[in-house]
């Protein structure tokens, strides 16, 4: 199957430097000011929020909202002109960019210093978030943008699941039900309900704990990456139950962060071992390993074009151009 | 006076008188039928005693008449052949020892080639396809009950075994087909089945019989070394025979309890080889080694201990012999016993070549696999004493395939002698030899009245590799799923994977990039990935800066010779000593000197010794091959363009100024010349000075130096006769690699010195090392130089080589013995024809 002789792997489209700190998170934003080029945010360690444009390359905006603290998620809001950031100084900041205006229009004050990101479901004008709770093992859920405590997901007293790593808020289509999936520190994927507050369904896929996953709410699939050597794929039932359907070896440990592209086509992991791996997305096959950084890559995003963008601990953030989209 | 002849007597005397006189057919064919009434039923019968009395007394007078008067003219008296139908006649029907006896006789007598010889020849060939053979055993066997002549039986007993070689005397080329040996004693073990089946025959009609003429001839025959044509018959005859009839065991026993003690070992032997599996050979013979002293010693001692000959499938089957019967099995612990005896001394490990002691230590595997939990329970002690004798200096041997066999035959004794202990465990390889021994040791013995054949070990050792493949392909399983759960199908070409050989483990970045970084690396870092790295980068350094390494070459020798593996690091052997050789390399006399000096010094482990000893070859090596052929297969060497212009820089300081003049010139003569036609450009390769040359010395002579001087903790001489032996391997490739060098005579002369004094060393490696030593200086040194310098030590290495190559117990010391006297009757034939004139 496998062509005779393979290309080399890419080099990078361009790069960003100038964060002059780590990067830790990446969102792209679509429709941003100029058409057909989004914006790209970047959070790094020193607490700062790059706005950079991929027209002229360069940083438009820096956004000092964390007091120095390292940003760990960046997210847009689908209505514009408004970014969420999380901060490890336990504050989620919304930011308003409207009209060339960068000023903080709300905090939300976290409970939890872990690492753990965030994550929105939006309904319409009002969306729901979810944060790392109180109580270390605890996810919160908060209805925004009137920040009242929906509820508390805690789970069993003796289940010691730890900490949670990573969440993901999301809706079947057919279904009015919210739904979580989280990712905690003893490797376990979890599916909550979040309207009744209960555990659907539970799988240990990992021996290390998650640090990130990404779920195909089409496919009803999902991938996971640990601490560990392996990336694990599972499936949602139609009863709503976890399985897992494969795990996929890596060469060395360490994924930071699992994306889908929007397209569902490919997936990019960002390895601690400096390189982003992208795999096919329906079989798992690998695709390229792109060795670029020479330090663990943090955080990887897909703009809707298909650009890829990869932000590492050498302070630097890459753009490739993949498998573009037809 | 002597009494009234008898009327037989008168009638013989009057015929042998007409026989000899006669020239009329008739008449002669008249008195021949007379005489014939007293051989068979014809008419009109003799009387009974008439009969007898000729069959003894007088017949044989008749033959030797018979076959005097033999010519073709008197066989021509009568037409038709008739008078030959009737004189063959009487040969092959009368009383058939004396007729075998006349007709040898008679050929024995026969001058030369002759007619009267070959009719003598088919008659006998005739007599012998009739089974006048077994005839004649059987009567012997008849008349053992009776008192008879030990001296007839003895010559007749002579002539039966000796026929194949008097017929062949006799009639040399001639020789008919069924004289030939390997069809004769086929012939005889068919006889002898015959005869023992009319020998039970007679039994079971209540006659009294003996057999022991018949094991007479199958001992001679053996002793004749025909066990494979006689026994090769008559095993398989008798195996069927005696599978349901005792009567015909009982025979068979007695058969062989017949045999003669000094034939004995002959047909043991042969019965062995023959018999397909325990069970034949514990129906043949019975319990014959508890009540035969000799077969006892031949089974129990001579087969196991002074032979190695016995093949496998033939060792179990004798020592499944001994186990096959409860009278028989003490024998088999004693057996043991004195097997694990030999195993376990360290005398025998010296001396006895390796086939031996491969011999016994299946004998051991498979005498373990026959004895039972509580029979070993008993002589649980001795056993284990022996053993752990036996590991300990099998062990210390320096010989690979000595220290495996110890290792393999332990565990599985351990195994058997403490089943419920922890389990003793070696790490070795498993190779052919191995395997056989596993599968000796797992296989178990064959049921009563199974399978008789070996086919089983063969389904042992087929088995054991089937096995593991079926482990690993479950191992596999969750990646396969992975790729197969999703079914739908669209085109994927689009998706062309990249190039991923690059997507290896990582390693950390921190590697120096100076050589003193990394000599601080290794001895200060506590930072493991930066030990590991400094370790891996420092091969590529030192060759690249071959300057800045000369500086510190001797702390980083230092450094390296005493590093220790701090973590798991793949290949660290391996790196290590390829950092140590490229240091060596870069700087050759001052780290050789400094290597060779710790080789003697207190407080180094034998590893680290051996080591040194390793580095200075791979150095030696490298130093004296030419320069191009270095650093090809390592990786992270510079790129080509930069060691080219290194090479030219280091090879001598002006090159570099006086080659660009030359370029120079070249370039203009090029560019004036025309040429009509371009031959491919060809270099050959560029000659460098070997570079081993000039420091040949600090490698070799150092090493030499204090062998012979004990340390507290290093006892070449004593305990560390590996590290000798290596010394010696050393030594003579140091002396190869100095081929063409000017120090080689010296070398070789102190090499020579250094070989006598330890020529008759106990160990085999050391020996072989010795052997390789003498025959890299035959290489070496320059053949005039040799006789001028070194002709008295010649001398005394030809007559103690010619000595190992004929006497070591070692085959691979006598091999290189050989081709050293080879190398030197080269030498002596080069100089011979300079000589001459």
């Amino acid at each position: 199957m496998a062509a005779p002789c393979p290309l080399p792997p890419p080099d990078p489209q361009f790069v960003l430097r100038g964060t002059q700190s780590p990067v830790h998170a990446l969102h792209f934003c679509e429709g941003g000011q100029a058409q057909g080029h989004p914006l790209l945010f970047s959070g790094s360690q020193s607490g700062l929020v790059h706005i950079w444009s991929l027209q002229m390359r360069r940083a438009l905006a820096t956004l000092d909202g964390h007091g120095g603290q390292c940003v760990t998620w960046l997210q847009t809001l689908p209505q514009g002109h408004q970014l969420l950031s999380q901060g490890r100084d336990l504050k989620l900041c919304l930011w308003d960019l409207a009209e060339g205006r960068n000023t903080v229009m709300d905090t939300v004050r976290l409970e939890s210093v872990g690492f753990c990101r965030s994550s929105i479901l939006v309904r319409g004008q009002r969306w729901m978030l979810a944060v790392p709770g109180k109580g270390s093992d605890e996810v919160q859920i908060l209805e925004m943008p009137s920040k009242t405590s929906v509820c508390t997901l805690k789970p069993e007293a003796d289940a010691k699941l730890g900490m949670p790593m990573c969440l993901r808020l999301w809706q079947a289509d057919c279904s009015p039900r919210p739904l979580l999936l989280a990712g905690y520190e003893d490797g376990s994927v979890t599916l909550w309900d979040v309207s009744e507050q209960k555990v659907r369904s539970r799988i240990a896929c990992h021996a290390e704990p998650v640090m990130d996953l990404d779920f195909d709410s089409q496919k009803a699939k999902g991938i996971s990456g640990s601490a560990g050597k392996a990336l694990a794929v599972w499936s949602l039932s139609g009863q709503q139950a976890l399985q897992v359907c494969g795990t996929h070896q890596l060469t060395n440990p360490g994924i930071a962060e699992v994306t889908i592209r929007p397209d569902r086509k490919i997936l990019a992991t960002a390895g601690w071992d400096h390189r982003i791996r992208v795999f096919h997305w329906r079989k798992m096959r690998p695709l390229a390993v792109l060795a670029f950084h020479s330090a663990a890559v943090q955080c990887v995003a897909f703009a809707a074009d298909g650009l890829l963008a990869a932000g590492s601990k050498d302070q630097r953030i890459s753009l490739w151009s993949l498998y573009a989209r037809a | 006076m002597e009494p009234a002849p008898s009327r037989v007597r008168l009638a013989v005397r009057e015929a042998i008188h007409a026989l000899s006189s006669s020239e009329d057919g008739d008449h002669i064919f008249c008195i021949l039928g007379s005489l014939k009434r007293y051989l068979s039923e014809t008419e009109p019968p003799a009387l009974p005693g008439e009969k007898e009395e000729f069959a003894s007394a007088h017949f044989s007078p008749v033959l030797r008449c018979l076959a005097s008067r033999l010519s073709l003219a008197w066989l021509e008296l009568l037409p038709d052949g008739r008078l030959e139908e009737l004189w063959a006649s009487f040969f092959l029907e009368g009383p058939a020892d004396q007729a075998f006896l006349v007709l040898m006789e008679a050929i024995e007598g026969a001058a030369g080639p002759s007619f009267r010889l070959m009719k003598m020849a088919q008659l006998l060939a005739r007599f012998l396809r009739e089974g006048r053979l077994a005839v004649l055993m059987e009567t012997q066997c008849r008349q053992e009950t009776q008192p008879g002549f030990p001296l007839l039986r003895e010559t007749l007993l002579g002539k039966v075994v000796a026929l194949p070689d008097h017929l062949g005397n006799r009639l040399q080329r001639e020789n008919l087909a069924e004289f030939l040996p390997q069809n004769y004693f086929r012939l005889l073990g068919e006889e002898v089945v015959r005869v023992l089946q009319a020998i039970v025959d007679s039994l079971q009609g209540g006659l009294d019989s003996s057999v022991s003429f018949v094991s007479q001839v199958l001992g001679k025959a053996c002793i004749h070394g025909r066990q494979q044509e006689i026994l090769g018959v008559l095993v398989p005859r008798l195996a069927e025979l005696t599978q349901g009839s005792c009567l015909h065991q009982r025979v068979c026993w007695r058969l062989m309890e017949q045999v003669p003690d000094r034939a004995m070992e002959a047909v043991l032997t042969g019965l062995v080889e023959a018999a397909q599996g325990p069970e034949v050979l514990s129906r043949l013979l019975g319990n014959l080694v508890v009540k035969n002293k000799k077969a006892q010693f031949v089974m129990t001692r001579k087969l196991l201990f002074l032979q190695s000959r016995l093949t496998t499938p033939m060792l179990q089957s004798l020592l499944g012999y001994l186990a096959t019967d409860s009278q028989r099995r003490p024998l088999l612990l004693q057996v043991l016993k004195e097997l694990l005896e030999t195993w376990g001394s360290s005398s025998a490990v010296r001396h006895t070549p390796l086939l031996q002691q491969r011999h016994v230590s299946k004998a051991i595997l498979i005498c373990l696999v026959h004895l039972r939990e509580p029979e070993l329970r008993d002589s649980r002690d001795e056993l284990l004493a022996s053993m752990m004798a036996g590991v300990k200096c099998r062990l210390d041997s320096s010989l690979p395939s000595v220290r495996h066999l110890g290792m393999i035959v332990a565990e599985v004794i351990s195994a058997r002698i403490h089943p419920e202990g922890p389990p003793l465990k070696f790490q070795y390889e498993d190779d052919e030899l191995s395997l056989e021994l596993l599968a000796l040791a797992s296989h178990q013995p064959a049921g009563d009245g199974a399978s008789e054949a070996g086919t089983s070990l063969a389904a042992a050792t087929a088995e054991s590799p089937v096995e593991t493949p079926a482990e690993t392909v479950d191992g596999g399983v969750p990646q396969a799923r992975l790729a197969v759960s999703d079914s739908e199908l669209d085109s994927d070409d689009e998706f062309v994977p990249y190039d991923m050989s690059g997507d290896r483990e990582l390693k950390s970045s921190k590697a120096p990039a100076y050589v003193r970084d990394c000599v601080e690396a290794l001895t200060t870092s506590e930072d493991i990935e930066r030990w590991e790295a400094a370790l891996r980068a420092l091969e590529g350094l030192v060759y690249r800066n071959s300057t800045a390494t000369q500086e510190v070459s001797m702390e980083l020798a230092k450094v390296l010779l005493h590093l220790e593996e701090k973590t798991c690091v793949v290949g660290f052997e391996q790196l290590r000593q390829r950092a140590l050789v490229a240091v060596t390399v870069t700087d050759p006399a001052r780290v050789a000197d400094y290597l060779t000096s710790q080789f003697y010094a207190l407080n180094y482990s034998l590893r680290q010794r051996m080591d040194i000893l390793d580095v200075l070859t791979l150095a030696a090596q490298e130093l004296s091959g030419p320069r191009c052929l270095r650093r090809a297969p390592q990786p992270g060497s510079p790129s080509p363009g930069t060691q080219c212009l290194q090479v030219a820089a280091a090879s001598q300081p002006g090159s570099a100024v006086a080659s660009g003049w030359r370029v120079v010139v070249e370039e203009r003569i090029r560019s004036k010349t025309r040429r009509l036609s371009k031959g491919g450009l060809r270099q050959g390769p560029a000659g460098s000075p070997n570079r081993f040359s000039s420091v040949a010395g600090h490698f070799f002579f150092p090493l030499l130096q204090r062998f012979d001087r004990p340390l507290v903790t290093f006892d070449l001489l004593g305990d560390d006769q590996l590290v000798l032996g290596r010394l010696t391997h050393t030594l003579g490739a140091l002396m190869c690699l100095a081929v063409n060098t000017t120090v080689a005579v010296a070398m070789g002369k102190a090499l020579l010195e250094f070989v006598w004094a330890l020529r008759f060393h106990v160990d085999a490696y050391v020996r072989q090392g010795l052997l390789s030593a003498v025959s890299s200086v035959l290489l070496s040194v320059p053949a005039a130089r040799l006789l001028e310098d070194l002709p008295d030590e010649l001398l005394e290495a030809r007559s103690w080589l010619a000595d190992v190559a004929e006497k070591d117990p070692d085959e691979d010391c006598r091999t290189l013995a050989l081709r050293a006297l080879l190398l030197l009757q080269r030498l002596k034939n080069r100089l011979l024809p300079s000589a001459a004139p």
